[in-house]
């Protein structure tokens, strides 16, 4: 099974949700997982959009007492 | 008590003054030891390296001697440490000397690191170090005309430096009669021109006001130096004549080394900046993994807050304050003008229009700043 990091990036306004992702994503093995944690709902769109663009993968988001809980993985 | 600081950048110093007045007495009579090794004797105003890239500050303004910054009663030492023994509350130095203690803050910074992304470091400009700040300085007198662009590498020192080096170059191109022969292109990593949305709202039309082209969602890959084009992780291009980069940066290589933090950022509770499983240690400054911005007065505060605990451990036996994430960072809009943005972790910052007062205030700071560091301002 791939490792999963969480990385908890609630009340991060700068560098912010999206910016701790892209660099945890250097941090991680092609094929691992993240989950980022975000306490601002634009996250859910921006994320999937960039995850998108750049091509890793987008497994799914869930919001739970408004966090919102992005589990990605890295593709390449 | 034994308190020992590691590093004396501006989280070390504040912390260590902080405390050696708050623990005067304790300190006179024995009964704490406040003691602080660094890397080096001297201690550098990072910040003014922005000014030195575009000739408005000269290196030698950036340096005062270490030991004069600190209050009477800090046993001072230029000593690096090179092993952390948390096990056995030691920190082993260069020297070989073994330092014992009862609470450790670690505040060792953070370097930059161009060599993550091929080709950058041989191929764009940099001013995070006197040397290259200075390299800057003269490529920017040197330049006649062409494509200049900006690009920055995650994560990076100083949230604000993209924003003020684009604008101060545009700037600086404007004084030098050479601006309608540049054109400056700015990226940046996410959807917007600055991670923080109000930042960014003002930002961008600024950028368009001075004729600033900028592309967002932009992370570097790769840097073609022969046929001077730079490449993204999201597949585009783009040329360059001269090339300028915030680079990645990463914690100090006595942490990694340590194996105390994947690319040398340390995992630390947000609110009481102890160490993730450790009750003694504190992390302050870059070297903390926390999502908040790498930035002197993130380390500043941090620094008040684990004063403020340490010398209550000491006369009450707990700590009373938690960190909440408190960062101010001057955002210089140009040459002329300046704003701020305060935030913490619940409040986003609401910067206000840039003015010619702030921008005065932001110069005043620069001298100012030998005040912070002693713990007075």
């Amino acid at each position: 099974m791939a490792d999963r990091k969480v990385i908890d990036a609630r009340g991060s306004f700068c560098p912010g949700p999206l910016m701790e992702l892209i660099a945890a994503m250097k941090m991680v093995q092609v094929g691992d997982e993240i989950e980022i944690l975000s306490s601002d709902k634009g996250s859910a769109g921006e994320i999937p959009q960039w995850l998108k663009k750049v091509g890793h993968e987008h497994l799914g988001t869930a919001e739970e007492s408004g966090v919102w809980h992005i589990m990605v993985r890295r593709s390449k | 008590m034994k308190i020992l600081i590691v590093g004396g950048g501006m989280g070390g110093t504040i912390l260590a003054n902080n405390l050696a007045r708050r623990l005067k007495s304790e300190m006179k009579s024995g009964k704490v030891r406040l003691e602080m090794v660094s890397a080096s004797d001297k201690h550098t105003y990072l910040p003014g390296l922005l000014y030195v890239a575009v000739g408005r500050m000269t290196p030698d303004e950036l340096y005062r001697d270490q030991a004069s910054l600190l209050e009477p009663g800090i046993a001072f030492s230029v000593d690096p440490a090179e092993q952390f023994l948390l096990d056995k509350n030691q920190v082993k130095t260069k020297s070989g000397r073994v330092i014992d203690y009862d609470l450790l803050a670690i505040a060792t910074g953070s370097r930059m690191w161009p060599e993550s992304i091929p080709g950058l470091k041989e191929n764009a400009e940099f001013f995070y170090t006197e040397e290259t700040a200075v390299k800057m300085f003269n490529r920017l007198r040197q330049f006649q005309g062409g494509k200049v662009v900006i690009a920055m590498g995650v994560p990076h020192k100083c949230p604000m430096a993209p924003l003020e080096i684009t604008f101060m170059l545009d700037d600086y191109f404007r004084e030098r009669g050479l601006r309608d022969k540049v054109q400056l292109h700015y990226t940046y990593p996410i959807g917007r021109v600055h991670s923080l949305e109000n930042v960014a709202k003002w930002a961008a039309p600024e950028m368009e006001k001075r004729g600033i082209t900028y592309e967002t969602l932009f992370n570097l890959k790769e840097v073609d130096g022969a046929k001077k084009v730079l490449k993204s992780e999201e597949g585009s291009e783009t040329s360059y004549d001269m090339l300028i980069s915030i680079p990645a940066h990463k914690g100090m290589e006595v942490i990694e080394q340590n194996k105390l933090g994947q690319n040398g950022w340390i995992p630390t509770d947000r609110h009481t900046l102890k160490m993730d499983g450790r009750e003694n240690v504190f992390i302050l400054g870059d070297t903390t993994n926390l999502p908040i911005s790498k930035a002197g007065s993130t380390a500043h505060f941090e620094a008040e807050v684990v004063g403020e605990n340490i010398a209550a451990m000491v006369k009450l036996g707990a700590p009373v304050r938690r960190y909440d994430g408190k960062v101010f960072c001057f955002i210089q809009a140009g040459s002329e003008k300046a704003t701020y943005a305060m935030f913490n972790y619940n409040q986003p910052p609401d910067p206000r229009e840039p003015t010619r007062a702030l921008h005065w205030f932001k110069l005043a700071y620069n001298k100012l700043y030998w005040v912070s560091a002693r713990g007075l301002l």
